[in-house]
């Protein structure tokens, strides 16, 4: 389930892009330094894969709807998880802009929810410990559906609170998890058989390839390496979740500040200017007059109950509908005038 | 969507970005960077805000029309990948029922107002995404990320999505035809052939990756994909970008729709 | 000039899974030969090719490139002087752009902005094909992904260009302008094909090769007309001389 810009506030739109990009160039980091060069090109042709293979249906016994492959899982299996992160960075970039798949605020949230948690998460703690190194395909399955339950479920979960912290939908909590999170444990134990199917597959009918690829991706997945990267992982969902709920509950003033202590050394882009302009945007918004969503008091974390918004009134008036419809119109003519403008200096 | 509906999809989208257009030709990253800006002002305006969205239709719609995009195009792929956004705005309306405005006698809910914002900021950015890929190649793109920081050995993972994304969904595709011309029904279609066909899928990209390496040996590969760099920003590019950040200040912190409306209704009082 | 000399001496090699695909190859070609490479699906012409460059280093015996023998500290110079353009032009071309491709080459010579740009240049008019500088290659028809395919190569100005299957999914008139391109290529070439009428017309020499060794090696005009031999390595004679 791809989480949608529309569902997004800026603070947790930009905290996940913040964690997905430091957690992004942690991997690349990490694989400069260890990667042997043949899988710069594999890793790039097996995203192309993954992408192909999510196009491709099939239908889920018993039921006559059909599924596809998620791959978040199959990659980290494949090709460890620094590398199988940037593999599914990648791909759910080219979604997001292909077939727009839930748009470019929200591809910080994808990433991070459909590739830091099978390969940061679930591959190490859970796949890796289960299967043993046993080649066992009964073993696979089982490590794998696991996974991939788990993996989904903190993905799906993750879908639940970005939208949440969001604070656009009405949806409670319990709701919502309700029904984000057994559909996601179908999802997920679908997603095990046909990643263990692949696996078993590929090591009956080429078993060097998984080899030679095991043989070339980085070293170094460790005892010490996995205990960092947990305290990783956790340190950054907490400050992640903090964060955002704590910048949602206070949008005026809290939301930069999730920008500056995420943006210093690892964030290379900030540099370049987005960030700065941002951040001067947002803090002349905080003194605008007709800035017109201040949450009712300050009580932290409690359901906006109260129907206390002013300035909505102003917002929705027929002065408002009118203006809207006005505007609307010219942009319409504009857009028709250009058409035509352009049509005719072509025929 | 079926496969071969998908994959005619990206190809023509695709195709639509190597066009030759003024919006075409603008630098991308100063696409990349008017999008982002415009992406998050509209997610910045508070949940029950429908009026002050409407001018921003104006950015895509321009992008559109100078750009050659055909909006139904754009339309019909914004309508396919709605229904996660309508899914979970759609419980606004039922969830949230208090009257937030009376307008000419009707009565507003706030859940009506919060999920038409979802719907609107939903087209906004959706449309925004999708025309930044339909005016700009996507190896433009990567360029522009790459230059605005974004790590080489991520950007080159991009290069090569890219470059073999077009193979592959073909490759699929003969794969796909085949096994729907033997499968006269549903079983065909079934999860054991699917393994199957992606296992193979897989066998052949894994061999396909060794060709490539060497190929890539060959030419003098050392483990950094080198990239010239491109133009530099030309003035139309900085034009660009200073019009689109005034356009959205403008109409982000001034209520301007609703000036007009009620000059216009002063004007029939 | 002696850096333009390819020899094989007893050149043996096993894939990591068994598999024997050259034993004892030996064969010596001089400046500005050109030789074709012909042999049956899987007789190993492919596995040779590889060699050139040190894609594939031999399990045993030695190959020279003009004054350096292959090893792994002498690869890289080698690839400067070899060059090689692969069977499909899908893997071979695997940068977004033309462009990007074409320059992929020279940029790792550690050429300088000005120069690469003329470079790309060149190559691209060598093939006739400069208007499609700026096209992803899946927007590419199969003749021009091989033109694109040879400006690749060209671009690094090799001394040396080896080929395989360089003529596999053209069209007739494309695969007439490839023949007269490798024609115009002065320095050493060595073509591997199935395409025995190219052969003839662009290879003096021929070397026909069979289970990982040399069966036969001399003018094209004797080997390709010995229907014999030809037939024994599951090949037949040119078109040219068939009659009907």
């Amino acid at each position: 389930m791809h989480m949608a810009d529309a569902l997004l506030s800026p603070a947790v739109g930009t905290t996940l892009w913040a964690g997905t990009v430091a957690v992004g160039g942690y991997a690349s980091k990490k694989l400069k330094a260890q990667i042997d060069d043949r899988m710069i090109p594999l890793m790039g042709v097996l995203g192309a894969f993954i992408f192909a293979a999510q196009m491709i249906n099939f239908t889920i016994p018993g039921t006559g709807s059909s599924g596809h492959l998620g791959g978040g899982m199959i990659l980290a299996i494949l090709l460890g998880p620094h590398a199988a992160f940037l593999v599914m960075a990648s791909v759910l970039t080219v979604q997001a802009l292909f077939f727009a798949d839930g748009g470019l605020l929200a591809l910080g949230c994808n990433i991070w929810n459909l590739g830091f948690y099978p390969c940061f998460l679930v591959y190490p703690l859970i796949y890796k410990p289960l299967t043993g190194g046993s080649k066992n395909p009964g073993r696979i399955l089982v490590a794998s559906i696991a996974s991939a339950v788990v993996a989904l479920q903190f993905g799906a979960f993750s879908v639940v609170m970005e939208t949440l912290l969001s604070g656009k939908s009405e949806l409670p909590l319990g709701a919502f998890v309700l029904l984000m999170q057994p559909i996601h444990l179908a999802i997920g134990i679908i997603e095990g058989f046909v990643t263990a199917g692949i696996i078993n597959y590929v090591r009956g009918a080429r078993p060097e390839i998984l080899d030679s690829i095991a043989a070339s991706r980085p070293l170094g997945a460790g005892i010490s390496l996995k205990k960092v990267m947990m305290t990783f992982a956790v340190l950054a969902a907490i400050t992640g979740g903090a964060l955002s709920w704590f910048a949602s509950t206070h949008p005026d003033g809290l939301e930069w500040s999730v920008e500056k202590i995420y943006g210093r050394g690892e964030l290379p882009e900030q540099k370049h200017g987005i960030a700065p302009v941002l951040k001067d945007l947002q803090e002349k918004t905080a003194f605008l007059p007709d800035y017109n969503f201040k949450p009712a008091g300050n009580e932290p974390k409690k359901k906006e109950a109260v129907p206390v918004w002013p300035g909505i009134e102003a917002g929705t008036s027929l002065a408002g509908i009118t203006g809207a419809a006005i505007v609307l119109g010219i942009i319409v003519l504009i857009g028709m005038g250009i058409r035509s403008f352009r049509g005719r200096g072509k025929g | 969507m079926t496969f071969d509906e998908k994959y005619f999809d990206i190809g023509r989208l695709d195709r639509l970005s190597y066009r030759d257009t003024c919006v075409h030709n603008l630098d991308p990253r100063a696409k990349v960077i008017a999008t982002m800006l415009f992406l998050i002002t509209v997610i910045s305006f508070p949940k029950y805000e429908v009026v002050a969205l409407a001018p921003f239709f104006l950015f895509p719609v321009l992008l559109m029309t100078i750009g050659e995009i055909p909006v139904r195009f754009i339309l019909k792929k914004v309508i396919v990948v709605s229904p996660f956004a309508i899914f979970i705005g759609i419980f606004n309306p039922l969830l949230d029922t208090g009257t937030v405005a009376v307008i000419s006698g009707v009565p507003v809910s706030g859940g009506w107002l919060s999920f038409l914002s979802i719907i609107l900021k939903f087209t906004l950015t959706i449309s925004a995404a999708l025309l930044l890929i339909a005016t700009t190649s996507f190896p433009g793109v990567c360029h522009a990320l790459r230059r605005l920081g974004f790590p080489p050995l991520f950007v080159s993972q991009l290069f090569f999505l890219y470059r073999y994304l077009f193979v592959l969904m073909e490759e699929a595709m003969r794969m796909i035809r085949a096994r729907d011309m033997r499968s006269f029904g549903t079983p065909g279609a079934g999860i054991k052939v699917f393994v199957r066909l992606i296992g193979i899928l897989f066998l052949r990209t894994v061999d396909r990756a060794e060709r490539i390496y060497y190929a890539m040996l060959s030419r003098g590969f050392q483990g950094d994909i080198p990239s010239l760099k491109r133009s530099r920003m030309a003035a139309a590019d900085l034009a660009f970008m200073a019009a689109t950040i005034s356009f959205l200040g403008v109409f982000r912190f001034f209520r301007i729709t609703e000036g007009i409306g009620r000059v216009v209704q002063g004007l029939f009082a | 000039m002696s850096h333009h000399i390819v020899d094989f001496k007893n050149v043996s090699f096993r894939y990591p899974d068994g598999t024997e695909a050259l034993r004892g190859i030996n064969f010596r070609i001089t400046h500005g030969e050109s030789v074709g490479v012909v042999g049956a699906n899987g007789a190993g012409k492919s596995t040779l090719l590889q060699h050139m460059n040190g894609c594939l280093m031999p399990t045993s015996g030695t190959v020279t490139i003009g004054d350096l023998t292959l090893t792994g500290k002498t690869r890289r110079e080698i690839r400067k002087k070899v060059g090689i353009v692969f069977q499909n032009p899908d893997d071979q071309l695997f940068m977004p752009t033309v462009f990007d491709d074409v320059a992929f080459g020279p940029l790792n010579l550690g050429m300088d902005e000005e120069s690469v740009r003329e470079r790309v240049r060149k190559a691209l008019s060598m093939v006739h094909s400069l208007d499609l500088r700026d096209k992803p290659p899946h927007h590419l028809s199969s003749g021009q992904k091989s033109a694109v395919a040879i400006a690749s190569v060209m671009a690094m100005e090799p001394d040396i260009l080896a080929m395989d299957e360089p003529a596999a999914n053209l069209d007739p008139k494309s695969r007439r302008s490839l023949i007269t391109l490798l024609k115009s290529f002065r320095h050493s070439k060595i073509i591997a094909s199935h395409d025995l009428d190219l052969i003839l017309d662009v290879c003096q020499r021929c070397i026909v090769i069979r289970d990982g060794t040399v069966v036969a090696d001399g003018p094209s005009a004797e080997i390709l007309t010995n229907r014999t031999l030809l037939e024994e390595n599951n090949l037949e004679l040119p078109l040219s001389f068939q009659r009907r």
